[in-house]
């Protein structure tokens, strides 16, 4: 008789998802990467201030989406792999070899995980790069988007986006593209953690949810 | 994954039937879709792509979805190509029965609550979104948007159809209130465009009208004289 009168609640047995969107971009000399900060258990908000771009080296992030667990797993793995990697070359890792590494997990286990990384940084033989390894595979873009909210800024990037950017214009670009998404998107919200790394390291700013742009609402 | 409009087949089919044939042929006729209108001071401008799919082939890539309900009261048209179709034939009749009754032209919101009355009885069985516009002297130029699930409610710019949810920031970002005509004719060819590179049911050409105190005026802007955004 209970169970009828006070029925669980979906979201207890749902999986925990960064239902999200994540965006990277390059610019002359370094990279920004955004993320949103709301984390779901089905229509619950489980943690409204996570931070998803995770470092995996000095220069080099990562931005999670999908799966909660699985992107947090791989991205751990990652920094230890990166770690040992960088030891035994006894210089800074390449964006590319951090990339290849999500990119050999995410494709080994492609049927268990449910997890999209973007993989953005700086080094000092190509600059700033982004690559998207979405479900295994591995491409190096301009710019990257990803998560549930990147669907409606889709059309919003494909216009906006102009190569040869200044590094603060791309801040904008990023922060603006977020808010989009999240004003569209029921599983993105909170706040925008936006990271810039170049040559001289990675500057992390979070823009709280009043200090967001203001677009048109009708 | 994102809210995506998937419009299930309506035939059940065996896996074998599936090994012989393809697909297509048991899908429905659907207009997965791009449709946006705009109003402006005066009237409102209004478009679409121009693709009808069944499955993975494209049935039609010229179709005409801006479709005439009254002189000055057109509708835009996605979802199941043959409810839509029917609904509109349905809305147009009523609605010129009601126009010689009250011997003036009728009103956009008449229109519009037709459609919302035909979307909401029948919802169980329809699968329709639609964007009613046009001009009328009382209000001038005005959008209706009424989606799936029979609900109906004006707004200044509207976008619907499977495309539409790659447009949402673009739209959101881009739309100013009290735009001329020409620069909503801009926006609706510039949304369409970018729906349309990134859903696979968009596509084909983009067909314009303008709805005015002095008629309709229709445009098409073809493949390759749609605004390029690649930034390759």
């Amino acid at each position: 008789m209970s169970e009828e009168l006070f029925p669980e609640p979906e979201w207890l047995s749902e999986e925990v998802k960064t239902g999200t969107t994540i965006i990277a971009v390059t610019f002359d000399g370094g990279v920004v990467l955004g993320s949103d900060s709301r984390v779901s258990a089905g229509e619950a908000v489980v943690n409204r201030v996570m931070n998803k771009l995770s470092p995996l080296h000095d220069k080099i992030y990562c931005a999670l989406s999908g799966s909660a667990a699985d992107a947090q797993t791989i991205a751990e793995i990652v920094n230890y792999q990166l770690d040992v990697h960088s030891i035994e070359v006894e210089d800074d890792p390449l964006v590319c070899s951090a990339a290849t590494l999500v990119k050999n997990i995410s494709y080994k286990y492609k049927e268990e995980l449910s997890a999209h990384l973007i993989v953005a940084g700086w080094d000092k033989k190509k600059g700033g790069q982004v690559y998207a390894t979405l479900s295994g595979l591995l491409t190096s873009q301009p710019f990257a988007i990803g998560g549930s909210g990147s669907f409606y800024i889709n059309g919003f990037v494909d216009a906006e986006y102009r190569k040869n950017m200044t590094k603060r214009e791309c801040q904008e670009f990023v922060v603006n593209a977020l808010t989009l998404a999240m004003g569209r998107d029921g599983s993105s919200g909170g706040v925008a953690y936006v990271v810039t790394i170049d040559k001289d390291g990675a500057e992390e700013k979070c823009v709280l949810g009043n200090e967001l742009p203001k677009f048109f609402d009708q | 994954m994102a809210t995506m409009l998937q419009f299930p087949s309506s035939v059940s089919t065996l896996n074998d039937y599936n090994a012989l044939y393809p697909d297509w042929t048991q899908r429905e006729v659907s207009t997965g879709t791009t449709i946006m209108a705009v109003e402006f001071d005066g009237g409102v401008v209004m478009g679409a792509d121009s693709r009808t799919t069944t499955g993975a082939y494209i049935a039609n890539r010229v179709t005409d979805k801006l479709t005439p309900i009254h002189e000055r009261i057109f509708c835009c048209r996605s979802g199941s190509a043959a409810d839509t179709q029917a609904i509109a034939d349905a809305v147009t009749y009523q609605l010129g029965f009601h126009s010689i009754e009250l011997d003036e032209a009728p009103l956009v919101q008449t229109a519009a609550s037709l459609f919302r009355d035909m979307c909401y009885r029948y919802r169980e069985e329809l699968m329709a979104g639609i964007i009613v516009a046009g001009w009328d002297r009382r209000r001038g130029g005005q959008v209706y948007t009424v989606p799936v699930g029979g609900m109906m409610t004006r707004q200044p710019v509207s976008v619907g159809g499977s495309g539409s949810s790659y447009i949402y920031g673009f739209v959101d970002s881009n739309y100013k209130p009290a735009m001329s005509k020409e620069e909503c004719l801009k926006f609706t060819a510039e949304a369409l465009t970018l729906a349309m590179e990134r859903d696979g049911s968009s596509g084909g050409v983009v067909r314009l009208a303008v709805i005015s105190e002095q008629g309709v005026e229709r445009q098409v802007i073809l493949g390759n004289q749609l605004p390029k955004f690649s930034t390759v």
